[in-house]
């Protein structure tokens, strides 16, 4: 089977998704630390470092939305399935794409987690 | 007639081939039996050392339930009753659960990898020599009165003052550990290199057995959650030693800095903890479900995420301590995420047990304990990490009895499993099924009746960490059960030690693969061969013992690769990370006490520091860097007697590579995005200064201005050049042009780093008087010993290109140093931007 226009998967496509995850939670964070690090106006709306948040997490999302659909799409065209044990090129291709699939449903999941803090709280407090 | 001729000719040459390979793979005999750096005899070394420490730390966990059994109780003073629980918890953490995982894994991994070895054995051997005089260290200072009181994660300022600390506890503490840090980063490489390059021909990551995803990914960990520890720690000695203020408030530093270091890394540590000992009821549950695990890609994200989101929750240890609740909300919520990856495993465990006819067995029975004690841990585990139910039970004994669940359910009991699992391996012999038994009853009630009343001695506000309590609380019963319960737990512990040593000569041989498991590790003949494996197989499933037919007679016959050592060397295969395909046929070194004299060399180092004997120090640090060069010069990169060889079914080999096909090559990558890691947590400290301060270089303050910076940046970029043009001038046969390139080279990096010290020492930084100048010092003196390191190899290379053993054609030498000098050129540009750039634009 032809693999050319498709992603040739490795392990750093593997954890292309989940690495998206941890740069948006460290970004997050920093973004919230630098806003509220000399913590003097607990009581100041910080709707700035909100909105900044929501920026990132939409980013992550999209990077990782993108990394789904392209890993579902693959793992459908090169056959789909779930054992993948066989002792080919072809399986350990399906296998790659099957996991980027599940890593980044993961890391979507996870993105969104961690940044629901933000729709919910207000100031430095 | 010619058929029965032809087969005693057969018989002949494997019994040549087999005497060939006991030779060469023969353990030393006598005292240099301990020159030994195989993995099977250091692994078990390594495995009985970290037992041993779990069995003192143990006992120092009865001694503070003896104290706490009754109220008012003055069974140990107050001060040692701090060392002993802070010896429990740092033995436990650092010299068992941790060095446990590293242990089995350099045991059983080349097992399972159907090879001979791992590519660096005399780098594991070392690694085992650290561990051992580092523990024996930090452990002995009890016997003096001398251990650390401060618990496990040492926070200062109660740690780092004179006053509240008098004694050289702490130093201990710190010295000791970073030591091992270093051999658990050393087992990382090994491990990593191990799993990607060392795997069998034809095992594909999708072939890989499930441990050696763990293994992967846990080594992946280690290699970023242990380096921010190691920043802490010199930042932490640096201001016990020299009163550098980093934790200081009232010169600039910040407490804080040392908990975000020490949890960076102790977040993720107890998923380095855990997972590695779910991978091994990930070997064990198919074996007794006598099926192939369900869902391996499952397994895959399941391990792959775990070991992302550990790196999202170490601020859950520190809700208490006032953050922002946006900051905490972030946390908490990657702390509930990382549920979904742990469920999944639980879940296809139970899967596959459903789907399996279950073999009862002891290491099964300790399986099921591990899963019922792991899940009730894992629930009060997603209590505790909602930041408002935290705030009640933060350091309470509701938090012991978590932190206990997790780790005896998640490690203890599992790595128990594998002992009665994996047994017959190591002695030939299975464990006792009646005493496993009764060990494993004994563990299980004793452990439930220790630590479930700790939940409510915890919720009713019995703090963690006191040596006693008044009476009339209601805390008297639950406390009293509890020391019950861990003697109970004890006796249990105490059965399988015995099973373990009991004589068992009378006893026969266990059959081989006793439990008809489906991996390479069960391929071991009983009593075991010291060559590891008899041929380096051709894997086509991930269970060959049980789905390739005629497997192990092949096996045996020497029908695969690497059947003979014709040129009685030690040799192993190499193969590419993705499908296995053979590579290249890999010399590995064999016995030499130099690794253990480079430990000895380096353990003086930490331990004259710790006692402040600088002379002695300096004189050890600088026998030990004599004592690793010589070992280098004479056990690596070695020029093979020809360029190729034949390893059986019509393969030709190189035994030479250079560059990205090496092992030594990504064993320096990884060992520098470890350091690149330390150093980053050192810039992280910088700039978390320059973010809490509002002024941050201080006003007026001198600074070290861009000149003298921008000067060592040019001749350190010089530098880099250099080191990269001599590897390519060298491998296009220019030797005299690559020589000048490598001493020039040598030159610039001294020079470089001589400029970069100038810069904050002609400016008067004094890193005494503020967290500003003090900071500036270390990143300074971080590049400029990994500049002075980079000169040495510089040096180095050129002195074994002169002693011919630098070619053109064999250049592993400069190809890793050429390496090295990119990373060392990072570094130092980061170092430069980060004092020259930041107090323009403060
Ligand atoms: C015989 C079994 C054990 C007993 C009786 C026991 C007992 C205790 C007790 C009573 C404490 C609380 C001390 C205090 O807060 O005053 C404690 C703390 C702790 N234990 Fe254990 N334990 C046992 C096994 C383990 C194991 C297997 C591990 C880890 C692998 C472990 C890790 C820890 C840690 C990290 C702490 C925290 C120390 C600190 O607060 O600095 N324990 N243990």
């Amino acid at each position: 089977m032809a693999f050319s226009r498709h992603t040739e998967d490795n392990l750093w496509t593997l954890i292309a998704a989940p690495t998206v995850w941890a740069f948006h939670f460290l970004l997050s964070y920093v973004v919230a630390a630098v806003e509220c690090a000399p913590n003097s106006d607990i009581f100041e709306p910080i709707g700035g470092t909100r909105l900044l948040v929501a920026g990132i997490t939409v980013i992550a999302l999209v990077a990782i939305g993108f990394v789904l659909w392209r890993s579902i799409r693959e793992w459908r065209y090169h056959g789909g399935g779930y054992r993948h044990n066989e002792d080919t090129d072809l399986d350990r291709e399906r296998f790659l794409e099957f996991s980027t699939v599940l890593l980044a449903a993961l890391s979507f999941v996870g993105v969104i987690f961690v940044a629901m803090p933000a729709l919910t709280i207000w100031d430095c407090r | 007639m010619s058929a029965t001729h032809d087969g005693r000719d057969a018989e002949e040459l494997r019994k040549g081939q087999e005497e060939r390979l006991n030779k060469v793979w023969e353990t030393p005999k006598g005292w240099r039996y301990w020159s030994v750096v195989n993995n099977t005899e250091v692994g078990i070394w390594y495995t009985a050392t970290s037992f041993a420490f779990m069995l003192f730390a143990g006992v120092l966990g009865l001694l503070a339930r003896v104290q706490l059994a009754v109220p008012e109780n003055d069974f140990l003073t107050a001060s040692f009753y701090n060392q002993v629980y802070t010896l429990h918890g740092t033995v436990m953490m650092f010299l068992f659960a941790v060095p446990i995982f590293e242990a089995v894994a350099i045991v059983i991994l080349p097992q399972m990898l159907g090879a001979r070895d791992l590519p660096f054995p005399r780098l594991s051997a070392f690694g085992y020599w650290c561990f051992l005089i580092g523990g024996v260290f930090v452990s002995g200072s009890i016997f003096f009165g001398a251990a650390p009181e401060g618990g496990w994660f040492m926070y200062p300022p109660l740690t780092t003052q004179e006053r509240f600390t008098p004694g050289y506890g702490p130093d201990i503490w710190l010295l000791g550990l970073s030591f091992i840090e270093v051999a658990s980063i050393a087992a990382a490489v090994e491990l990593i290199v191990g799993t990607l390059k060392c795997r069998p021909p034809g095992m594909r990551l999708n072939l890989m057995p499930l441990y050696a995803w763990y293994v992967l990914v846990v080594a992946g960990m280690i290699l970023f959650a242990f380096p921010p520890l190691i920043a802490g720690d010199i930042l932490f000695e640096l201001e016990r030693l020299f009163n550098w203020p980093f934790f200081d408030p009232e010169r600039g530093g910040d407490p804080m800095l040392w908990q975000h270091l020490f949890w960076i890394f102790g977040h993720p540590e107890v998923y380095i903890v855990f997972l590695p000992a779910i991978a091994l009821v990930a070997m064990i549950i198919p074996t007794f479900a006598q099926r192939p695990l369900i869902g391996y890609s499952w397994i895959v994200l399941a391990a792959v995420g775990t070991g992302f989101l550990s790196f999202g929750l170490w601020v859950h240890h520190m809700y208490a301590t006032g953050l922002p609740s946006i900051s905490l909300g972030f946390f908490s919520a990657a702390s509930e995420a990382v549920a979904i990856p742990t469920g999944v495993q639980v879940f296809v465990f139970i899967a596959t047990l459903l789907a399996g006819r279950v073999v009862n067995s002891v290491p099964m029975l300790f399986v099921s304990g591990a899963l019922a004690v792991f899940v009730i841990g894992g629930l009060t585990g997603v209590m505790v990490a909602l930041a408002p139910f935290d705030w009640q039970a933060h350091d309470t004994y509701f938090i012991v009895a978590h932190l206990h669940y997790v780790l005896i359910g998640g490690m203890l009991f599992p790595v128990v499993a594998g002992v009665y699992y994996y047994w017959p391996l190591v002695g030939s012999r299975r464990l006792s099924d009646r005493l496993g038994k009764i060990a494993f009853w004994l563990m299980l009630i004793g452990f439930n009746v220790a630590f479930f009343p700790m939940h409510l001695s915890g919720l009713m506000g019995m703090p963690r960490r006191v040596w006693t309590y008044p009476t009339g609380l209601g805390l008297d019963l639950p406390n009293l059960i509890s020391t019950v319960g861990a003697f109970i737990f004890a006796a249990g512990i105490l059965i399988i030690v015995f099973d373990i040593l009991r004589p068992k000569g009378n006893q026969p041989y266990a059959e081989r693969n006793t439990w008809n498991a489906g991996t390479l590790e069960w391929l071991s003949e009983v009593p075991g061969k010291s060559w590891g494996v008899r041929c380096v197989p051709i894997i086509k499933t991930r269970y060959p013992l049980w789905e390739q037919p005629g497997f192990m007679e092949d096996y045996d016959k020497g029908r695969f690769y690497l059947a003979d050592a014709e040129e009685l060397q030690r040799e192993t295969m190499v193969t590419s990370v993705l499908d296995g395909e053979p590579v290249q046929c890999l010399r590995v070194p064999g016995p030499t006490f130099m690794t253990m004299i480079a430990a000895i060399l380096l353990g003086a180092v930490f331990i004259f520091a710790t006692f402040h004997w600088w002379e002695a120090t300096l004189v050890a640090m600088v026998l030990t860097t004599i004592s690793i060069l010589v070992w280098l010069w004479r056990g690596t990169s070695l020029i093979p007697e020809k360029a190729e060889k034949d390893v059986g079914l019509g393969l030709s080999l190189p035994l030479y590579k250079s560059g990205p096909q090496s092992v030594g090559w990504w064993a320096m990558f990884i060992t520098m995005v470890g350091d690149g890691t330390a150093f980053l947590s050192l810039v992280f400290g910088y700039f978390f200064f320059f973010t809490i301060h509002e002024d941050f270089p201080p006003t007026g303050a001198p600074t070290p201005g861009l000149l003298w910076p921008l000067v060592s940046l040019a001749l350190t970029a010089g530098a880099w050049a250099a080191a990269w043009a001599a590897l390519k001038t060298n491998k296009a046969g220019n030797v005299a042009v690559a020589r000048v390139l490598m001493a020039g080279g040598t030159g610039l990096a001294l020079a470089g780093g001589a400029a970069l010290v100038w810069a904050p020492y002609g400016a008067g930084l004094d890193p005494v008087s503020h967290v500003y100048p003090a900071t500036v010092w270390v990143l300074v003196i971080w590049t400029v010993a990994h500049a002075a390191v980079g000169a040495l190899m510089l040096a180095y290379c050129l002195a074994r290109s002169f002693a011919g053993r630098l070619t053109p054609v064999y250049d592993i030498d400069i190809e890793n140093v050429a390496l090295y000098w990119h990373f060392m050129a990072a570094t130092g540009l980061i170092t430069v931007a980060a004092i020259g750039l930041s107090p323009l634009a403060a």
